[in-house]
């Protein structure tokens, strides 16, 4: 494979840390990188050009706006209520990773790393909650929400994401990779259960719990079916759902949605660009064991 | 004896750990499925309070409509065609991120993009991207003199155009975990291996891909888990005529949907969840088997 | 522990099933409708008014994407949840009707005979077993919309009349590149839009077919007469060349592709015209849908957004829901309805005004509803796809219309058995 034939050399120096100057293998990566780069973030860059084009240019069909304006974002933000949208969005998905985060960790580590019987089948089981599409699960849910009284709540809007099987299925991989003499030299040391966990293993797994909580974010901010189905009144209502309204009978006003869009993909890059460093950077000494 | 004393406190400690996240699987995902699968016995439509008992009438239905069977080989389509690339894609540029030195953060926040943008916005700008009357690729294959496609507009093709779109999704993805699962290996591996003479490909297929494998078989699992359900993408894409044309793009979760949501046939709909459940199922648990393996040093 | 909960969660189904009334000083009724701007902001209004007007009734106004309209109400039903007043396509009463969702009118409210005589004749649609189940505020129509600068640049001077002269001057508009693709369709073309109603109550009848039997029940349209029709329409596309389905992105790609000037022509509904009115640049007018001849039989499909009672209205809450019920349909907010909204009101005192049948836009939608059908719908998106996929197998996969109509038949017939056959079992 070329790549690898490009990673032969200087494999070891890179990987250590250690620049090179004049790497002809770091300079392949930065063009088939770039190249790459066009191709991805080319539909985002026509999202943006649309979203600065007034209604009447919007099928104009040029790759740059010939008169630019900033009026759908102005629209956007003053005469809907997406500064609403947006501040629900942002409570229920922060509210939720942090959930996520503590509680998939947890069973994440209690599969991986403690034996107890039934461990295998709790495994599947969980994994097995992944198999089900949402969409059979919100009549259910709903039915829920309504006996208890949780029908436009942030509650109602939350609480079917606050433990996530796919959480708890990537942080079992990577706690798997936690050596086993880490936690039995807290073990000696007599640190708890629970400190095992909290103290020892999940700060070796930094990186995993990064990408986890991007994506739980992710997932959250952009969720659809559930929040409309459980939102009743306009105050309640999450910027998926907002967006929504832009389409209607009589169309779309897509120059007002990509106008959304684009604000709403700010939060998701700041999580990204916070979290992304523990992703990379995050110190780790261990080994990964299937 | 001390040794079963420490196994049994373990396990209770356990136990209790995965208390509350089990009544919580149980109330909000297990219970439902199974009264889903209740559902999917009797002629439930959504609207009306009376509910017969029929049986597997359902089932065989589903049996009997061609789209049903449309929907699931589409799926495995889907599958088929769009998780090797994306898995291959994904390693690839999760390695180049690390060959790099600098504008590393720009690289990954451009690769991470398609992952963190609405799905209606990406999807109206990958239908104008298909266009044949008006879109670049077409323009791109004209110029080249070839003929230009219909992409989302023809029956065979629509289904491969949808699948690019999802595997350019899900790239950032794919990237984010590759890269955390590369991070997690540890350089005193290669350091060693290097000190021995390996090369590249030696350090690739001998250390990386190895250690890489509970990685590996998370995002495969994974992956083809959320393929089988796909469905968001599909409707967005194929808007005015969903699953179309022709039923070239229809999945099970969207078909599904129809029948459920907008039809209001939920005992149908219940039968044909209960069938897929049971097809991821199967193949997930292949795929752990087949691919998991214990490493040695 | 999983059947306990199962137990559980069935035992709550049934629970909220039954229902619960609320007994409070001020009767508080729910009404429920798609968001589309104008329409919310009118009836906030219009509820001030009505609460002024009827002091003991407060009315909570919600309502929701109007894409996901339908996924709304089909999961706050089982739950025991939604309003008393409920908007909906007309074509879904028949199945909330089958449902027991809606109760019918009350006929000391809501006389049958002066509804017929107050009324747009297409409304009889929304009659079961004598009783009136909803009525609506507005209805609409179809006819043509055309972009002037574009047929004029093509040197035609007037809208067609025929279907003849449609064909000439969509062949005429129709500009292509140096490649042969179109860049400017003659017709935006648009099965999944409104041309599945075209091809069913227009060019059906006008090529001599009626769709369906009196009664509804059996699908009549898998004839020659049928089969040329289809084929007029398929031709548009594969021998003419007039347009292109898919040409725009989107649902609304054919009203979209007008609206930047890249259709000279395109059928749509009078509910587009606040739309097409804001966003289109070039001159545009609007024309009741061509005919075979000039004689020939006009044909047109109406259709209307209902206002029905469910069935959670009961005792003083019924009464209240009555009440707004009759202030939706009277005529005063229908003629609110068309200033602010701008949709066709439904009572014929309204839409003979002479004011409105002479206005340029609204004319030729009116002249239309006078011979419009409503198409009985037992299951809308089904029956639509039928036509869709009808089309598409004609245009993309080259089958013979006559072939290609038969199995869009056989599998209506199928939707509409099934419908029958239930309806007799009870």
């Amino acid at each position: 494979m070329a790549l690898e034939a490009r990673l032969a050399p200087r494999a070891a120096p890179a990987v250590l840390g250690r620049p090179r100057r004049r790497d002809p293998g770091a300079w392949l990566a930065y063009i088939a990188l770039a190249a790459g780069t066009v191709a991805v973030a080319f539909p985002f860059y026509w999202m943006i050009v649309t979203a600065l084009k007034s209604p009447i240019d919007l099928f104009d069909l040029r790759l740059v706006p010939s008169h630019p304006t900033l009026g759908n974002f102005t629209e956007v933000l003053t005469r809907t209520q997406f500064p609403r949208w947006f501040g629900n969005s942002l409570v229920v998905a922060l509210i939720t990773t942090l959930s996520v985060a503590f509680f998939d960790s947890l069973v994440g580590y209690t599969l991986a790393k403690l034996r107890f019987p039934g461990r295998g089948l709790i495994f599947v089981m969980i994994l097995a909650t992944l198999m089900i599409p949402t969409e059979m699960l919100v009549i259910p849910w709903y039915i829920m929400s309504s006996a208890f009284g949780w029908i436009n709540t942030y509650w109602g809007i939350m609480f079917p994401g606050l433990i996530s099987a796919f959480g708890i299925f990537l942080i079992r991989q990577f706690m798997s990779g936690v050596p086993d003499e880490l936690l039995d030299a807290g073990r000696i040391d007599g640190v708890s259960e629970f400190g095992l966990y909290w103290r020892i293993a999940l700060p070796q797994i930094k990186p995993a719990m990064a990408a986890l909580c991007i994506f739980t974010f992710l997932g959250n901010w952009n969720a659809f079916l559930w929040p409309l189905i459980v939102i009743q009144t306009a105050h309640m209502r999450t910027l998926p759902v907002g967006i929504a309204l832009f389409s209607g009978e009589a169309g779309s006003a897509w120059h007002l949605i990509m106008a959304s869009s684009a604000l709403a993909v700010l939060p998701v890059l700041a999580v990204f660009a916070v979290l992304q460093r523990q992703i990379i950077e995050g110190v780790t000494l261990t080994g990964l064991r299937g | 004896m001390p040794g079963l004393q420490l196994g049994t406190r373990r396990a209770l400690w356990a136990y209790a750990f995965l208390l509350v996240p089990l009544a919580f699987f149980l109330a909000i995902r297990v219970a439902p499925a199974v009264s889903s699968l209740y559902i999917s016995l009797h002629e439930w439509n959504v609207i009306s309070p009376e509910k017969p008992f029929v049986g597997l009438r359902n089932f065989v239905t589903l049996s009997r409509d061609p789209k049903f069977a449309q929907a699931a080989v589409n799926t495995v389509r889907y599958v088929l065609a769009g998780i090797p690339v994306q898995l291959a894609l994904g390693l690839a540029v999760a390695m180049l991120l690390r060959r790099i030195n600098r504008f590393r953060g720009v690289f990954r926040a451009l690769y991470f993009l398609p992952f963190v943008t609405p799905i209606v916005a990406a999807s109206w700008v990958w239908q104008w991207m298909y266009s044949e009357q008006f879109g670049p690729l077409n323009q791109i294959l004209v110029a080249l003199g070839l003929p230009a496609q219909p992409f989302l507009r023809s029956p065979t093709q629509a289904l491969y155009g949808v699948t690019a779109m999802v595997v350019w999704q899900y790239l950032g993805f794919q990237v984010v975990i590759f890269l955390a699962g590369l991070e997690a290996i540890p350089r005193a591996y290669y350091e060693a291996a290097q000190v021995d003479g390996a090369s590249g490909w030696y350090l690739f297929r001998h250390i990386t891909v190895p250690l890489l494998n509970p990685t590996l078989v998370f995002s495969a699992v994974y992956s083809t888990i959320v393929y089988l359900q796909l469905f968001t993408q599909v409707l967005n894409m194929t808007f005015g005529d969903q699953g179309g044309p022709l039923a070239g793009t229809l999945t099970m979760v969207l078909y599904v949907y129809q029948l459920g949501f907008q039809r209001f046939k939920m005992g149908e709909a219940a039968a044909a969840t209960a069938v897929l459940f049971v097809a991821i199922l199967a193949i997930t648990l292949l795929q752990m088997r087949v691919l998991s393996r214990p490493v040695e040093y | 522990m999983r059947v306990v909960v199962a137990v559980l969660v069935a035992a709550i189904m049934l629970l909220s099933l039954a229902g619960t009334g609320t007994g409070q000083q001020r009767v508080s009724i729910t009404y429920w409708q798609y968001f589309f701007e104008s329409k919310v902001k009118l009836v906030d209004q219009l509820i001030k008014e009505f609460e002024a007007q009827n002091p003991g009734i407060q009315v909570v106004h919600e309502n929701f994407p109007y894409d996901a309209y339908n996924q709304k109400v089909a999961s706050a039903v089982p739950a025991g949840q939604g309003p008393d007043v409920i908007n909906l396509f007309y074509g879904w009463v028949p199945l909330y009707v089958d449902s027991r969702y809606l109760q019918p009118l009350p006929a000391d409210a809501f006389p049958p005979a002066q509804i017929e005589r107050e009324f747009v004749p297409m409304i009889k649609n929304s009659k079961f077993d004598g009783k009136y189940w909803a009525l609506p505020t507005a209805v609409r129509s179809l006819a043509l919309f055309y972009n002037m600068d574009l047929l004029r640049a093509a040197g035609f001077g007037r809208a067609p009349v025929t279907w003849d002269e449609f064909v000439t001057m969509a062949e005429r508009t129709t500009v292509r590149d140096s490649a042969g693709r179109i860049t400017v369709e003659g017709f935006g073309i648009s099965p999944d839009g409104q041309d599945h109603h075209l091809i069913r109550e227009v060019l059906f009848r006008q090529w001599g077919v009626a769709p369906y039997s009196a009664d509804g029940r059996r699908v009549t349209y898998a004839t020659p007469k049928g089969a040329e029709a289809l084929k007029w329409y398929t031709d548009l596309v594969t021998q003419r060349k007039v347009g292109v389905i898919g040409f725009f992105p989107g649902g609304s790609g054919y009203r979209d592709a007008f609206m930047a000037g890249r259709a000279a022509m395109i059928v749509d509904g009078s509910f587009a015209i606040a739309s097409v009115r804001s966003r289109t640049k070039a001159a545009w007018g609007v024309a009741p849908l061509p005919r075979p001849s000039v004689g020939g039989e006009a044909s047109n499909f109406g259709s209307y957004w209902v206002h029905g009672l469910t069935t959670r209205a009961q005792g003083p809450r019924r009464e209240a829901a009555v009440k707004f019920l009759q202030f939706l349909v009277s005529e005063p907010v229908q003629r609110r309805w068309l200033e602010s909204v701008g949709e066709l009101p439904s009572r014929r005192s309204l839409i003979n005004d002479p004011k409105l049948t002479a206005d340029p836009i609204f004319g030729p939608f009116i002249q239309g509803l006078g011979y419009a059908r409503a198409t009985f719908f037992i299951d809308e998106v089904a029956q639509r796809q039928v036509i869709v996929d009808a089309v598409n197998e004609v245009v993309v996969n080259g089958k013979s219309p006559m072939q290609a109509l038969q199995e869009a038949a056989a599998k209506e017939q199928k939707i509409l058995d099934e419908f029958w056959a239930k309806r007799a079992r009870k």
